[in-house]
């Protein structure tokens, strides 16, 4: 399934300024908390891994509308579904598409965004290991929402709306993680659990969001 | 007439007059458990030593919050049947009962609200059990809308079954991160499950609170599903000879 | 008997609360084609997408013992990609021809030229006009296996007429190689020996 991730990259290349729309949209959002809540440092060092996972999220999710709507606009999704290959091995190839062209920017972006909140070397490089496993799972399971709401004219909030409870628990081990530096105490607990997550996730979005798909198309 | 087995009654024609038929009972057992259960709580139950008299919304509060979950999991059980087996009733079912498990959900938040008030002085405590709750909302909000956005009715039953089912099995993992989060940070140690030690005559004030949820519970969701049915069914012979014959 | 490369039986479609057509008893032998016809909105779309095991029908079943090739409306061709990258897609998307070598862009550029679009391969496929698409997306069809079964939903919309002659001219070769073709078209078809299936006499019966 190279050559869908492949195929998807280069559509995404062809569209630079539409796939880094999440990215700058997490920069921005990241930085209205400081306009909002005023600039004092300890406070904000203490906000930090919490607005930054948030607006992580928040960017992740907004871009899923798109994920399936373009394929099954034009015909691509049911020539995958006649090509006879693994619906979950199509999922899970879209997933990995979505995570590289939006998920590893945020990744890449979030020590930036640490800074300007004051972060110290150790959070940061928590932030951005947490961010790591993080957002593939955010991708997994944002394929499951973007299928179960495949064609919909609500789509993109109702995608947002369905996966944001289940991605709570992403968000409290990924924050989570980063506060326990700062607190001085290991983050070990918290990133394996994300980590845990992460292989739950492999393990079952790629069937759950074949399934969807059935569903939407049948 | 064969013995009815309990595949009889998957049939909407034979369903809802069966629905029709329990519903004087079932709002009978309703109103005579919420009586009972009311008066028990607010009456008999001795007020808490250390809570006073407003702890008495917990006979609403805990019974509110097993329903939600309850529901929940009926919810999903039902929607994973109608879409395993094909069978339309109990998608139909499932769908009318995410709103009533919403309204449980609602009433245990808000009655949660309510204790906290005048217990510990604020509107509402990020404790792991409400987080928990409104996390629940959410996942009842996102099914009802989702069911509500597909137009084909067979797509949106089986999607969502699929988002329910994918739901409960997030809601040990939700619950259990929830409480790692709560435990964590330590600010407040107020948790709603500092509960008044029970007493006999509180318990049994629940459970017949529970009791009366559930008549509840199952009056309305038979009337939705009632409802339901007519609607979906409208094409039917028998649902033309009943909407006839005057009968409601 | 040989199985047939197709044979459904007993197919019935609805479209929400209105019945398409019922009873309907399909046998696609090789070289044959099989021409679906009826008014707008009678299924024909619906029948080639149960045949092709997209949609499942109400009632009755489909059995298939070739590789299907189907195209329908819309031609599954990205926007943003190369008329070639486009079609190089499909084609390793439905991994045919077997055999790495045949996927490789010569072959596809000769499809791309039997066709009639070869000068256009590196053009994106949003600049391409209506009928060039049709014939990007059709260029498939020069590489599909040998006795497989096209499902063609409208091939022949937007082609102009030396676009319908090579159509043709595909279709017949392909028929002649032992494969066999079910197609729906509004225009009035030219190739020998077609077997008619008109919808609007199923849904009565």
């Amino acid at each position: 399934m190279w050559a869908l991730i492949h195929r998807d990259w280069q559509l995404a290349g062809r569209r630079r300024v539409e796939a880094l729309l999440p990215l700058v949209f997490f920069i921005v959002a990241a930085s209205l908390f400081p306009l909002g809540v005023g600039p004092e440092s300890q406070m904000l060092r203490t906000m930090a891994p919490g607005v930054v996972w948030v607006c992580a999220l928040l960017a992740s999710l907004l871009s899923l509308g798109g994920l399936y709507g373009s394929d099954h606009a034009d015909g691509s999704l049911e020539q995958m579904l006649l090509s006879g290959r693994s619906l979950a091995g199509l999922a899970l190839a879209k997933a990995i598409a979505h995570w590289v062209i939006n998920g590893l920017p945020l990744v890449l972006a979030s020590p930036v965004l640490g800074l300007l909140f004051d972060m110290q070397p150790r959070e940061l490089a928590t932030l951005v290991f947490s961010l790591l496993l993080g957002t593939p799972v955010l991708s997994l399971l944002g394929g499951v929402g973007a299928a179960l709401t495949l064609g919909l004219r609500s789509g993109g909030m109702l995608i947002v709306l369905l996966v944001l409870p289940l991605a709570m628990p992403v968000l409290i081990f990924g924050a989570g993680a980063v506060g326990a530096v700062s607190a001085g105490v290991s983050p070990e607990g918290h990133l394996s659990l994300l980590g845990a997550l992460l292989l739950l996730t492999l393990l079952g979005a790629p069937w759950a969001t074949a399934a969807a798909l059935k569903i939407a198309l049948d | 007439m064969s013995i009815p087995s309990w595949t009889t009654f998957a049939a909407p024609s034979r369903f809802e007059p069966l629905a029709a038929a329990l519903m004087p009972w079932l709002w009978l057992v309703c109103l005579g458990f919420s009586l009972a259960g009311l008066y028990m709580g607010f009456m008999i139950a001795p007020s808490d030593f250390q809570q006073g008299q407003a702890y008495r919304i917990i006979f609403i509060h805990v019974p509110a919050a097993w329903m939600s979950m309850v529901l929940y999991l009926a919810m999903a059980f039902w929607a994973g049947v109608g879409w395993a087996f094909n069978i339309r009733l109990a998608s139909m079912l499932s769908r009318a009962i995410a709103p009533t498990g919403a309204l449980f959900t609602f009433i245990a938040l808000w009655t949660g609200a309510l204790w906290g008030k005048p217990t510990w002085g604020t509107w509402w405590v990020w404790d792991a059990r409400l987080t928990s709750e409104l996390i629940l909302l959410f996942l009842y909000l996102g099914y009802i809308a989702l069911v509500e956005a597909i137009d084909d009715p067979r797509r949106g039953d089986h999607a969502g079954a699929l988002l329910a089912l994918v739901g409960a099995v997030n809601v040990p993992i939700i619950y259990f991160s929830v409480r790692w989060w709560n435990t964590l940070h330590q600010g407040s140690t107020i948790s709603m499950t500092a509960a008044p030690k029970m007493a006999n005559t509180m318990l049994t004030a629940m459970l017949l609170m529970t009791v009366a949820f559930w008549a509840y519970a199952f009056a309305v969701v038979f009337t939705r599903t009632r409802a339901i049915v007519v609607e979906r069914e409208r094409g039917a012979q028998w649902v033309q000879a009943l909407t006839a014959s005057g009968k409601e | 008997m040989p199985p047939w490369p197709l044979h459904a039986q007993a197919l019935a479609c609805r479209r929400g609360e209105r019945l398409l057509f019922q009873h309907l008893d399909l046998s696609v032998m090789p070289g044959q084609a099989v021409w679906v016809r009826g008014p707008n909105g009678q299924g024909k779309t619906s029948l080639l997408r149960v045949l092709a095991g997209l949609s499942r029908p109400d009632d009755g079943h489909v059995q298939v013992n070739k590789p299907l090739v189907y195209i329908g409306h819309q031609q599954a061709l990205k926007d943003d990609l190369t008329a070639l990258e486009a079609l190089s897609f499909l084609v390793r998307l439905h991994a045919w021809p077997a055999g790495d070598s045949r996927h490789d862009e010569d072959t596809i550029e000769q499809a791309l030229n039997h066709m009639g679009v070869k000068a256009r391969r590196h053009a994106l496929v949003r600049t391409l006009s209506q009928g060039q698409r049709r014939r990007v997306a059709l260029a498939r069809l020069v590489l599909s296996p040998p006795g497989s079964v096209w499902l063609l939903d409208e091939p022949f919309d937007a082609l102009d007429d030396q676009g319908v002659t090579t159509l043709n001219a595909l279709i017949q070769g392909h028929r002649q190689a032992g494969g066999a073709v079910v197609l729906t078209s509004h225009q009035a078809l030219t190739l020998p020996d077609l077997v008619e299936c008109h919808l609007d006499q199923q849904a009565t019966r």
